[in-house]
Parts: structure tokens; C-alpha cells; sequence
């Protein structure tokens, strides 16, 4: 069976002009990382800012090309710096950003939002449009009411869901979520992740998932790889990366996650106490 | 007697639709050398409290308390110049957003010798001399020179620093930590509160930690109070809240923590729990 994503030796550099005082340089964010995912699995995709988990995430949604390196889709090599991209492969990856409040047009109504996609790249008709519209805003928890509105009479949980649904209008294949529920409150970011459960379960997505949160994590991923300076330190299925991490980040990264035990807190205050 | 002590503090802001009671009827004490971590969702009305008594929201909002007191002064009481000598001072404020709070058009060291000026009437050569030990004791590598670098060539960690440096500036007796590091990374987060943890057991402080994280309050509180929608639910030492929680909604907020999944779902609020059930346990 074929990946539905498959990455070798993914290479991004930025060149950044130099002028009179400064020199020109080149920033590596993607160094040579591999991976692959199957169909309804999640691959988790962890690091601190500007480790490059966006500028990856951007490649593989086909928005940047790679520097160097081979990303087949499917089976297909994918190189959008030498051939236009078709509107099939378009469909095959979407992507849902982590601040729901920047990334929906706060002009158009969440009608326009959804259908848009399918204007750029199908011959749907109108009415087809609408159709696949309402019953996309029934899947992720909508109602058929919200099809007017505008993006500010949403909550944040909620304007998440209509961005998920955009993603889904496609019928994609993959979906890259970057950091999609870091900017929502807790009982709502639980919602919106049983929402990406059941729409894996329903439609076999496949998910690259990126997140700094590592009990998010562990909750929701397959494999889980952990970058750290646009390098892969850690690729492994995430009982392994849990239980037994090997690169010294990796360990890091776990001891400074706040733990909401009982036990730690308990120690916490026995140290208290003991200074 | 505590060092900050609220009592029935109602904020209301006046809307096309009429007022909105963004906090209604919070009580809370602080003592001197103190954690206390105020929980609760966007819309919760954690920061607009803070906010209130510092007196730092606009004038639509009106605010009113049965008590309002720190160190034994009342504070809705003094005249605005009074307030702003004690505000800044012997209570400090660190916000969310490090990068958005700092003034993109001056250096750092502009900013936190500002501070010393205004607040201790400090010269130059001693305002730099103290802006230097600040910028050490957070952590700031190469203090000196970083006194001259402007907000956007720093990180968003050294931000916080600075923030914090600043906050610290005149020794307050009281700091409230607004978020303070939602915007950062777990292990930046790590060390921003290692470092709040030890200059507030050194310094004696009261500390007061805004947060929606469970995971924030289980590292530093020695006491929780839980908000929601402008009101108390639950308020206790921090191994009873984990351990025993007393509201449904404490519950459910602890339940809804990925840590804590026990099946392929997680539980979510609203599935169990309606306005109603939520402030049928709440204190006052």
C-alpha cells in the first residue's frame, strides 16, 4: 500500500538579501527531514517556534515549494516549483491555521467562506454548492442557520469548526492541522478534538497534526515526530516517543511540561515546605 | 490582615444592549508571601477583575466593591494621582501579550529606567545601575547591552523578561501575572515560571497567576479560586482542588484535560453541565 503522504529528505532554506551593511544569509528552517503517514492515521509534529514545524507544514500543503527533497502524495511526486499545480492534487491537501479569529474573511458570510473552494477548483453548480455547504456544516456541529452569518458572530470553538469545514469542503485526502486548537479554551479545544476524531472515523483522514501541547499529543497521535532547529530528533510511534524518549530535546521538552497530577503537586509542595 | 483583599466587586460595562456584568460579586484575599491562581475560561472575567483593581479600565466600565483594599489603604476611595503612586509600585502588573505590552518605539532600557524614575526619583547613573541588576536577575544574558535594544530585536521569552523585570523594578509587595506565559513555548514557559516562583520566595511577594491552565496552577498555586462567567465556583488550597474537587464544573473542567482521558473521547462541558447546574454550587 502506498503512503498517502510520503516525505524524503525535505530541505527548506531562506535566502535573505544582504545589502550595503549587512551580508546576505541563508536560514536552513527544514533540514533534511523524512516521513511518512498511511490513511487514517495522525502524525503529530512537535517543537518550539522556529523549529520549522510551519514551514513544513506550508510544504506539504503545497503553498512552498521545498528547497530539495521528494514529497509524493499519494504516490505522486508533488513539485510545485516546476509545474502548476492541478486543481486535483489542490484537493487532495487542505489545511486548518491555528487562529480562527485571523483566518476567515471577516467580510464574507460563512456561505461564501465554505463554497469558495469549490468555485476555484470544481465545476459544481450553484445549487450543488449550497447543498454540500449545509450538510458540511451539519458534520462539524453547525446548523443550517449559521449558512448567512458573519465570522464575528461566532466564538472562537466555534469559527474553528467552520475552518474545519472549509478544509473538508474537498473532500480531501490529508489535512494538516497546524496548532488548530492552541488559541481555544480547554472544554471547547476537548470538543473540537472529538470533532476531528469522529470526522477521521467517517471520512478515513489522514492527519499531519501540529502542536506545541504534548498532552494534546498524546491524546490524538499516531507517530509522533519532534523537531527541534528543522531537524527531525525524534520519529517514532508515540507509545515509544512517550515512554522511552532518546534525543536529550526530547527529554527536556517532557520534564518542562506542567504536569496536573496529584502527585506532583503534592511533591511540589513537599519541596515548598522543605525550603 | 491581608495584604489585598476584594469583597463583592461587581464590574459592569455599558453596552447597546444594556450593562454587561462582566464580573459579578468576587470576593478574594491575598496574604503577603502567597500564590494564588484565578482559573477560568475566556469570558470568565479573571483579567477584568485584576484589571478593576488596578484601575486601569476605561471609563465605560463601572466598578464598584464592598471592599477594595490593599495593604490597608482603600483603593476606590484615593484620588487617580494617588492611585498611580501605589499602582506600578507596590502592585505590579505583568500582561499577556509580552511583545504587544512593551513600547515598540523605545529601547527596553528607556522603559524600565522610566519606571525607576518616576516611582523612585532614582539618577541616572543609579537607574542604570539598578536596570542592569534587574535585567541580571531575570536572566537576561548581557545586560548592558541589551539595555539599548529595542522590543522587536528580542524574542518573545526575553520580552516577558523584561516585562517582568520591569514589574519587579520599585519590589512590589503584590504582582499579578496576567497569562503570563500562554504566548510561549513549554520550555520557555518552564523557566518564566521557575523564575516567577523563585523571586517571589525570595522577594516575600504576594503573587497573584491569571491562567487557563490546569497545568500552570498545579506548578505554582498554593491556593485556586475557579471562575466562570464573572463568577466565584470554587475556591481552595490547590491539593484539595485536584484531588476532591467540591463544583461539577471544576470537575468537568479537570475531566476535559487530555491527560486525564480515559476513553477514545473527551468529555467536554457542555455536554453535562448547563449554566444553572454550574452556579448552583457557587460560593461567594
Amino acid at each position: 500500500m502506498t503512503h498517502v503522504l510520503e516525505a524524503r529528505n525535505l530541505v527548506r532554506d531562506y535566502h535573505i538579501p544582504g545589502s550595503l551593511l549587512k551580508k546576505a544569509k541563508t536560514v536552513h528552517a527544514v533540514k533534511g527531514v523524512s516521513f511518512s503517514v498511511d490513511q487514517g492515521k495522525t502524525l503529530a509534529i512537535v517543537g518550539e517556534s522556529g523549529c520549522g514545524k510551519s514551514t513544513l507544514a506550508r510544504i506539504v500543503t503545497m503553498i512552498d515549494p521545498a528547497t530539495s527533497g521528494d514529497m509524493l502524495i499519494d504516490g505522486v511526486k508533488v513539485d510545485i516549483a516546476r509545474e502548476r499545480l492541478t486543481p486535483e492534487m489542490r484537493q487532495k491537501v487542505q489545511i486548518v491555521f491555528q487562529n480562527p479569529y485571523g483566518t476567515l474573511n471577516p467580510r464574507k458570510k460563512i456561505g461564501e467562506i465554505l463554497t469558495e473552494p469549490l468555485i476555484i477548483n470544481t465545476n459544481m453548480k450553484a445549487d450543488d454548492r449550497r447543498d454540500k455547504a449545509m450538510a458540511m456544516l451539519k458534520k462539524v456541529g453547525l446548523e443550517e442557520k449559521h449558512y448567512g452569518r458573519y465570522p464575528h458572530m461566532f466564538s472562537g470553538g466555534q469559527r474553528q469548526r467552520v475552518a474545519i469545514a472549509r478544509a473538508l469542503m474537498l473532500n480531501p485526502r490529508l489535512l494538516v492541522l497546524d496548532e488548530p486548537v492552541s488559541a481555544l479554551d480547554l472544554s471547547v479545544q476537548a470538543q473540537v478534538l472529538n470533532l476531528l476524531a469522529d470526522l477521521q472515523d467517517e471520512f478515513q483522514l489522514t492527519y499531519v497534526f501540529i502542536s506545541h501541547d504534548l498532552s494534546v499529543v498524546r491524546y490524538i497521535a499516531d507517530d509522533v515526530m519532534v523537531m527541534y532547529y528543522g531537524e527531525a530528533v525524534e520519529y517514532g510511534s508515540r507509545e515509544e516517543v512517550f515512554s522511552d524518549p532518546k534525543h536529550s530535546y526530547t527529554k527536556t521538552l517532557f520534564a518542562a511540561t506542567p504536569r496536573a497530577d496529584v502527585e506532583s503537586i503534592k511533591a511540589r509542595l513537599a519541596r515548598k515546605n522543605a525550603a | 490582615m491581608s495584604l489585598f483583599e476584594i469583597e463583592n466587586l461587581v464590574v459592569e460595562f455599558q453596552t447597546a444592549a444594556g450593562p454587561f456584568r462582566a464580573v459579578d460579586g468576587v470576593s478574594m484575599k491575598v496574604n503577603a508571601g502567597e500564590v494564588l491562581a484565578i482559573v477560568g475560561e475566556s469570558g470568565s472575567g479573571k483579567s477584568v477583575s485584576m484589571l478593576a483593581a488596578m484601575g486601569l479600565l476605561p471609563w465605560t466600565a463601572k466598578v464598584t466593591a464592598d471592599k477594595l483594599q490593599f495593604n490597608g489603604i482603600d483603593l476606590l476611595g484615593l484620588s487617580p494621582s494617588d492611585r498611580r503612586k501605589i499602582v506600578g509600585k507596590d502592585i505590579a502588573m505583568i500582561f499577556q501579550e509580552p511583545v504587544a505590552s512593551l513600547n515598540p518605539c523605545f529601547t527596553v532600557g528607556y522603559q524600565i529606567e522610566e519606571v525607576l524614575r518616576i516611582h523612585l526619583g532614582l539618577d541616572r547613573a543609579a537607574r542604570r545601575a539598578r536596570a542592569i541588576e534587574l535585567f541580571d536577575l531575570v536572566g537576561i544574558p548581557n545586560p548592558a547591552e541589551r539595555l539599548s535594544h529595542f522590543p522587536h530585536q528580542m524574542s518573545g521569552g526575553q520580552c516577558q523578561r523584561v516585562m517582568i523585570a520591569i514589574a519587579l523594578s520599585c519590589n512590589p509587595k503584590l504582582l499579578i501575572a496576567d497569562e503570563p506565559t500562554t504566548a510561549l513555548d513549554v520550555t520557555i514557559q518552564k523557566q518564566i515560571l521557575d523564575l516567577l516562583m523563585r523571586l517571589q520566595a525570595e522577594h516575600g511577594m504576594g503573587l497573584i497567576i491569571i491562567t487557563h491552565n490546569m497545568g500552570v496552577v498545579a506548578e505554582t498555586a498554593d491556593r485556586v479560586i475557579v471562575q466562570y462567567k464573572g463568577r466565584k465556583i470554587e475556591e481552595a488550597d490547590v491539593l484539595s482542588l485536584f484531588e476532591a474537587p467540591k463544583s461539577e464544573y471544576t470537575r468537568a473542567l479537570l475531566s476535559a484535560l487530555p491527560d486525564n482521558a480515559t476513553g477514545d473521547r473527551l468529555p467536554t462541558i457542555a455536554e453535562f453541565l448547563s449554566d444553572d447546574q454550574i452556579f448552583a454550587g457557587a460560593v461567594r
